[in-house]
């Protein structure tokens, strides 16, 4: 990357230490201590607030319990992406913020460092834990290794499938690999979590984009079902002068190179990130800890009106990031060929636009140039549309796949799963699609009566009141 | 001004807090250091035949997190010479006058060694004799310790044979393991002994190792029922003090010991007629600086209460403990739970569902997550009240149901006057 005023670089102890955990996992003690203040409700908020109703309570207890095992079963049961959701899910608007303790003014159970003490000891070790019925002799394809896909693939093997995943990318794991921030989620561990859906009998092919290494049709006469977990395409553009200049980059390529490997990535002195969405925040934080002196986070409304979540807001702020509101870029400015600053225009909020916030207006004659050395687009990612329009019946609006409760398309074979049907949600929506679809297949191939529900037995009338006494 | 200064059987001490007979007291130096720290009291660790203990001796119960809810010991009397807890006694005697020196003893069930243990105690100056009838573990086995505690007569005997030649108070330690504790009570009381103590252990194995199946706590693979102590046994030794202190016969000074660590819990001994209290585990566990706490909770809460010694509130609640059949059938609570308060946990709810008698109900709204008590099928059992984490959310509040206070007692007499008196 031609960068004309870098940020001096940082030894590797100092990016191992500056991308380290930020929740580091628990100690013995202290996961005992927490999951002895759990209260065990009952119909637990927690688990109605988890996107992939993972058994709190019941989990939490086992660990109180000391049967570890026992509670990473529960969990992956609910859940195969356990543990990158242990650490990824921003548990302060999931489980941890419906957490009856918050009522009582006191901390929530720390659900997410929980969930990761149970499960690390099962998955980074590769320790099979959960049911698997027997092949079944049908073949499933899943394109894409995201947590939709992992979790789709893994749940669809529980089902007795054989089932292959192809991979774009020469590594699986999707944007758990190459988009959480590291100091979230480590390569190692996003790795391990699809290293674990491969031990569970998932064949992986990697290297191999479906549409393009192997046709559409190919894929659809070989397998009984396909689930298409392929997230989302690159950053889109801003639209203004001089996107192209050496300096300016998409934040989630620039988040894929600093998780391919953060040594190798050069950061501006002067950073500006574009956009104030939870990508955004990623970007300003990886690039401070990478060294830069100055970055800027831009966005068009007011603080009032930021889309990333609170706990990343005070990430950035914590790490030193500057806020700059109701500001746009105009044209990014360069000199001998290399970002030197970005133009911008103040902005002022009118009225309520489609999505009800209130449209940034532009406030003319108050543009003035920010000077930086680089600048990161944030600004949503597009959609990966030419894959959708070659299978036949699927219908996508706004880019977004069109599916039923069962995760169906409109082409009855074809399902689909996670950002690509959202839209870009979080790891956790992934991981309850992909589960959603690996039934939503069963059924389709064998039947309602293959997904057995619990009934319960028969009752025989509550006690009545006890009479009065006869005096 | 709060005066805490008590007087068991003449026995006096500046303050009702005393060491019960263990290791906290086993040594002068441990004894001096808990005066100067403000303990009242102490009773020697129990003096006798000097006996030789096993390495691995305790053994505890945790609940949740905590640590030593019940603690467990194989421990026996002391493993010190004679000689060495004698000099010590007179020692302690002589630098702390003042306060409450006891010599707890068990030696063998002959007339002439306990008339040799009395006097040689006594010459070192002690205020007083407290006779180990209770230890539940290893003396039984020789004869003596809860062998002699869970046999009226011979307790009485023993009693007997010490006061003939005492010249102090004698107080006898009662074991918990009887079935009940008024014989043990009035045989020291017939035996005339100038106060009881009580409790001494309860017999207990802890718990077991699920690797390899040895019982805890382990000596070379095996272990030995001990003597159970601590938080957990406390409401065993209320309820054991009760008995005495609210039967008619029985006249003596009671000094209350099992599971007291918070100033609280001395109250409740006292409320029940304790005239002071002995404590062992929660120094084994924190050590002698509970003390501090234990005096200042006391003074806060007799002063909030305009109590100004110990006797104006020794044994209030005695009246108050009454067999069940004269209590009030037609006394009606119903639980209530205050909406504000509520964090809709919803344990009451599954707690009264599955575990009592299906009285509260659950709005079919998960946005409302505040149960709602059936009043009308609520039997008043408390079970909501207990479960529930938010104090003071679940109360239970008396209802009026117009029918007189009858007891069962009273019932049965009106059933038996005949159908008509009954209604
Ligand atoms: C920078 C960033 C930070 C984030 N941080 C968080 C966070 O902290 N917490 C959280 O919960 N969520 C976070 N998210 C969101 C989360 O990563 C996604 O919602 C989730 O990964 C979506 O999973 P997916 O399986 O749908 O897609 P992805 O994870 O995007 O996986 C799609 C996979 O499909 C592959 N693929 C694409 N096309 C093809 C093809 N034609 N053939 C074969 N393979 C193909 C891709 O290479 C990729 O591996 C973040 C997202 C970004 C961009
Ligand atoms: C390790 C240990 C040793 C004990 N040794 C004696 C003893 O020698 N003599 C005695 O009368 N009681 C002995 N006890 C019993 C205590 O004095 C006391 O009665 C009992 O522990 C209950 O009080 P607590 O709950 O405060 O511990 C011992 C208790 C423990 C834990
Ligand atoms: S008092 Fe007992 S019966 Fe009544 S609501 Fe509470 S738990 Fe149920």
């Amino acid at each position: 990357m031609g960068i004309a005023n870098p940020a001096i670089p940082l030894s590797p102890e100092q990016i191992a230490k500056n991308l380290a955990d930020i929740a580091p996992a628990m100690l013995a003690e202290e996961a005992y201590a927490e999951a002895s203040r759990c209260l065990f409700c009952y119909d637990a908020p927690c688990t109605r607030a988890c996107p992939t109703s993972i058994n709190v309570p019941e989990f939490i207890k086992r660990i109180a319990a000391r049967n570890i095992v026992g509670a990473a079963t529960t969990i992956l049961d609910a859940n195969l992406m356990g543990a990158s959701c242990a650490r990824a899910c921003p548990t302060e608007v999931l489980c941890e913020g419906a957490c009856v303790y918050n009522h009582e003014k006191a901390p929530p159970i720390q659900i997410g460092r929980l969930q990761r003490f149970a499960t690390d000891p099962v998955v980074l070790s590769g320790k099979m834990v959960l049911s698997m019925a027997p092949p079944n002799g049908k073949k499933v394809a899943v394109v894409g290794s995201g947590p939709g896909g992992l979790a789709a693939a893994g749940e669809l093997r529980r089902l007795g499938y054989a089932v292959t995943v192809y991979e774009a990318k020469d590594q699986p794991g999707g944007l758990n690999t190459f988009g959480i921030a590291p100091y979230k989620l480590t390569n190692a561990d996003a790795l391990a979590e699809a290293e674990y859906v491969r031990k569970m009998g998932v064949e992986f092919v990697l290297n191999t984009r479906v549409g393009k290494d192997i046709s559409i049709d190919k894929v659809n006469d070989d397998y009984a079902a396909v689930v298409i977990a392929i997230g989302l395409g690159a950053t889109a553009p801003l639209g203004i002068t001089g996107e192209s200049i050496d300096g300016v980059v998409g934040a989630t390529e620039f988040i894929e190179q600093v998780r391919r490997d953060p040594a190798k990535v050069t950061v501006g002195k002067r950073v500006v990130v574009v956009g104030a969405g939870n990508t955004a925040i990623d970007a300003a934080t990886e690039a401070k800890r990478l060294g830069a002196d100055q970055v800027t986070i831009l966005y068009r409304r007011s603080e009032k009106e930021k889309p990333c979540y609170e706990y990343e807001y005070m990430l950035a702020k914590k790490d030193g990031v500057v806020f700059q509101w109701l500001t746009a870029p105009v044209q990014v400015q360069a000199q001998r060929g290399a970002v030197s600053g970005l133009k911008c225009v103040k902005m002022k909020l009118g009225k309520p636009d489609a999505s009800g916030r209130p449209a940034p207006e532009p406030i003319a004659g108050s543009e003035f140039n920010f000077a930086c050395d680089m600048v990161i687009k944030s600004t949503g990612q597009q959609k990966l549309i030419e894959l959708y329009r070659q299978v036949k019946g699927l219908v996508e609006r706004g880019g977004k796949v069109q599916v039923n409760e069962s995760m169906q398309t409109g082409n009855p074979k074809w399902f689909a799963v996670g950002d690509c049907v959202s839209g870009g949600k979080e790891v956790v929506n992934a991981a309850a699609d992909g589960k959603r679809a690996a039934y939503g297949i069963h059924r389709m191939l064998f039947g309602d009566a293959a997904v057995p529900v619990r009934k319960p037995g028969p009752r025989l009338e509550k006690p009545a009141p006890h009479p009065p006494m006869p005096f | 001004m709060v005066d805490l200064t008590s007087n068991l059987a003449g026995i006096t001490s500046p303050n009702p807090f005393w060491l019960a007979s263990a290791p906290p007291t086993n040594s002068a130096y441990q004894v001096m250091k808990a005066f100067d720290c403000g303990w009242g009291g102490a009773v020697w660790k129990t003096i006798g035949e000097p006996i030789v203990n096993v390495s691995s001796r305790y053994s505890s119960v945790n609940y949740k997190n905590f640590r030593m809810m019940g603690l467990n010991n194989i421990e026996l009397i002391t493993d010190r010479s004679l000689a060495d807890n004698l000099r010590e006694l007179r020692e302690v005697k002589k630098h702390y006058p003042k306060h409450a020196l006891v010599a707890s003893l068990m030696v063998e069930s002959k007339r002439e060694t306990w008339h040799t243990y009395v006097k040689q105690v006594e010459d070192c100056g002690v205020d007083g004799l407290e006779l180990n009838f209770g230890c539940p573990h290893g003396m039984s086995e020789r004869g003596m310790g809860s062998a002699v505690g869970q046999v009226p007569d011979y307790a009485c005997q023993i009693t007997e044979w010490v006061k003939e030649v005492a010249r102090t108070p004698v107080i006898v330690k009662l074991t918990p393991n009887i079935s009940n504790i008024v014989y043990p009570g009035l045989a020291a009381q017939k035996g005339k002994a100038d106060a009881v103590s009580l409790i001494n252990t309860i017999n207990s194995i802890t718990g077991i190792d699920l690797d390899t199946f040895e019982p805890r706590p382990k000596v070379r693979g095996h272990s030995s029922h001990g003597g159970y102590c601590g938080p957990a046994v406390k409401p065993i030794a209320l309820n054991l003090v009760a008995a005495l202190t609210s039967h008619p016969e029985f006249k003596l000074p009671v000094s209350g010991i099992g599971g007291i660590e918070t100033w609280q819990d001395a109250v409740e001994f006292m409320l029940l007629g304790a005239t002071n209290v002995q404590v062992c585990t929660a120094v084994m566990h924190y050590g002698f600086r509970i003390v501090d706490g234990l005096i200042s909770g006391l003074t806060e809460w007799m002063q909030a209460k305009g109590f100004e010694k110990l006797a104006d509130f020794r044994g209030k609640t005695i009246g108050r403990i009454k067999d069940w059949g004269d209590l009030d059938l037609n006394y009606k609570i119903v639980a209530s739970i205050d909406r504000g308060k509520c964090i809709g946990c919803q344990v009451c709810y599954i707690a009264c569902e599955d575990g009592a008698h299906q009285s509260i109900a659950l709005s079919g709204d998960p946005k409302d997550r505040v149960p709602k008590v059936l009043e009308d099928v609520c039997v008043g059992c408390n079970l909501c009240s207990l479960v529930c984490p938010v104090d003071g959310c679940i109360t239970m509040k008396e209802v009026d149901n117009g029918r007189p206070s009858v007891s069962w007692r009273q019932y049965q007499a009106k059933l038996a006057a005949g159908p008509a008196a009954a209604h």
